[in-house]
């Protein structure tokens, strides 16, 4: 059976949303990243934004550019219809795999010994664990380069920290709700911090600016301190402990 | 060729019209929060809408001019006075190198945009000018402006300013205190009037999630915009809005105008620097047309919300896209663009 057709619902008068799903499912949301590359393929004048997340994608509007005679709200549900008819682009063409170096000390995991002990495992099975699970990105969002990462290895699961910490390092790296996010800047948050990337999430300056795109598969690959230190310094992102 | 900030004024930043494009890696379109009195302060100086401006916001900076500069400060009513002079608002004015810009508090309105004959010139970052400061790019420094901060013009600042200013009819010139204006005044467009600025909304993607009093509450009610608000967003105070049930939202796109609910049950209408995405229940969404009326209200400033459709949000958007089209097109032949 086909699945079903994605609602496309008003946000605002100068987007829509295409909703596909209330709830997380990996599945959908491949889908919805497929949808946003063949939107953006078509080059739709007056389409300026294409934005996937977890269970739904927004189209934002140029209002300077949309025709006054044409209702985008219709338009854009013939357009979305009409791609989804056609065969959507692979996401395993377009993709990319983006290869994340974590160090997992506990230095920089001021969480992982808790991790470890809600799921029964050891702390380096809790490593070997995240390094090994399919990670793919599901949704960039909330600061600027901030990836929602899903595929976590169930036996990971943990929920959010009761109390969010006010500061988390940039480059951290944390897990729950059976995702992972990396913290572009240092900001505050609520997930379990696993380890610390030397890498720069994101950096305006840089082309592309953000190190994860909405779809890349994310490879996290355990590195020891002396590693950390050396990519930082190559990096410049300049986190020291 | 570049002005001085003398005195930065409580939030004085370097806009656009904003950065697009982007917002599947979570760079919001950020630039100017009246984005109608950015390109209006442009075209009175005979530049495109693409060039950058200052966004003063309510306490406005005290700036000097290193040459002869054609300027005009639009939008929120500012008390201004050029060394020490009544400084005309709303229309171009040539100055003459070293003169003090010195502006100070909104007595109406929020925001008002200086603008330059050529624009200000800070490098453009992710295709655009706007400051952005929550993460620090943009703009001059990815910050608001501080003493001592050297902006950038057009190389040829004088001469360009001299040949706009020169293409202005005789008969509208006026000269008063050392500085070349016109008789005429281009109309405050979105500054809106007494209290209780009536801001259309569509039902937002969540409405029905909320109680029969909220919603009733919502339309009925004078918000207050409070004082932790910023342009990321407004935090406006007045009753508690609850939800019939509380349902987890998953994490989902946002735009400029949506009205969003956090577990406190004080809404959020989310400004020129909002996040991207969002987990908290949409209620409402403003109509783009009167997010310039909003960003035009300071803390303490009082809203109501009045429900409309889609269609009639975008028939009123329309309608002010033209306005402001032949504003610019009247301007741009009065100064020979």
């Amino acid at each position: 059976m086909a699945p079903a057709l994605p609602r496309v619902l008003p946000l605002g008068d100068a987007a829509v949303l295409v909703d596909f799903s209330d709830t997380l499912d990996l599945a959908v949301n491949a889908r919805i990243q497929q949808l946003a590359e063949a939107i953006r393929r078509r080059k739709v004048p007056w389409i300026r934004d294409v934005v996937p997340a977890l269970g739904a994608l927004a189209l934002h509007f140029d209002p300077e550019r949309t025709d006054p005679n044409l209702d985008p709200l219709e338009a854009t549900a013939l357009l979305v219809k009409d791609c989804l008819a056609r065969r959507l682009p692979s996401l395993d063409d377009l993709a990319r795999t983006v290869e994340v170096p974590v160090c997992y000390d506990t230095e920089f995991a001021p969480d992982i010994a808790e991790v470890a002990e809600r799921c029964k495992v050891t702390v380096a099975e809790v490593v070997r664990r995240h390094a090994a699970s399919p990670h793919r990105v599901l949704m960039v969002g909330f600061a600027p380069g901030h990836p929602y990462i899903g595929g976590l290895d169930t036996k990971l699961s943990v929920p959010r920290r009761t109390t969010p910490r006010p500061t988390v390092v940039a480059g951290s790296v944390a897990i729950a709700n059976a995702q992972s996010v990396v913290y572009p800047f240092t900001i505050s948050g609520g997930w379990n911090i696993v380890g610390r990337t030397p890498l720069r999430i994101f950096n305006a300056a840089r082309q592309p600016p953000a190190l994860m795109a909405p779809g890349d598969r994310v490879k996290f690959v355990p590195v020891s301190r002396d590693q950390f230190e050396r990519i930082a310094k190559a990096e410049g992102s300049g986190a020291p402990a | 060729m570049s002005i001085r900030i003398l005195r930065p004024g409580l939030l004085t930043s370097v806009q656009d019209q904003g950065r697009y494009g982007l917002q599947h890696l979570g760079i919001v379109p950020c630039g100017a929060m009246d984005p109608v009195a950015h390109r209006i302060a442009n075209a009175l100086v005979g530049n495109p809408s693409t060039c950058a401006t200052l966004e003063c916001t309510v306490l406005g900076p005290e700036i000097v001019f290193g040459r002869d500069s054609l300027v005009a400060l639009y939008g929120a009513a500012f008390e201004a006075k050029a060394d020490k002079k009544p400084f005309p608002r709303n229309r171009p004015v040539l100055i003459k190198a070293g003169t003090v810009l010195a502006t100070g508090n909104a007595s109406r309105g929020a925001r008002a945009y200086i603008a330059i004959a050529g624009g200000f010139r800070v490098p453009e970052v992710l295709g655009s000018l706007s400051t952005y400061i929550p993460a620090g790019f943009g703009g001059l420094g990815g910050r608001a402006l501080k003493a001592g901060d050297v902006i950038a013009c057009a190389t040829d600042l004088s001469e360009l300013s001299r040949a706009r200013f020169g293409r202005v009819s005789p008969r509208a010139v006026r000269e008063a205190d050392g500085m070349r204006t016109v008789r005429w005044s281009a109309p405050a467009l979105t500054l809106p009037y007494g209290d209780g600025f009536a801001v259309r909304v569509m039902e937002g993607r969540h409405y029905a999630n909320f109680d029969a009093a909220s919603k009733e509450a919502f339309f009925g009610a004078t918000w207050k915009v409070s004082p932790d608000s910023n342009r990321m967003g407004y935090r406006l105070k007045g009753p508690q809005l609850i939800r019939g049930k509380a349902v987890d939202v998953l994490s989902e796109p946002t735009c400029l105008g949506t009205v969003q609910v956090p577990n406190d049950g004080t809404p959020i209408a989310l400004m020129a620097d909002h996040q991207t995405t969002g987990g908290y229940p949409k209620i409402a969404e403003i109509a783009g047309v009167d997010i310039p009326g909003l960003a035009q209200l300071a803390p303490g400033g009082q809203v109501r919300f009045v429900k409309c459709t889609v269609a009639e949000a975008q028939a009123a958007r329309h309608a002010m896209q033209e306005q402001v089209r032949s504003i610019e097109q009247s301007l741009g032949w009065e100064l020979g663009r």
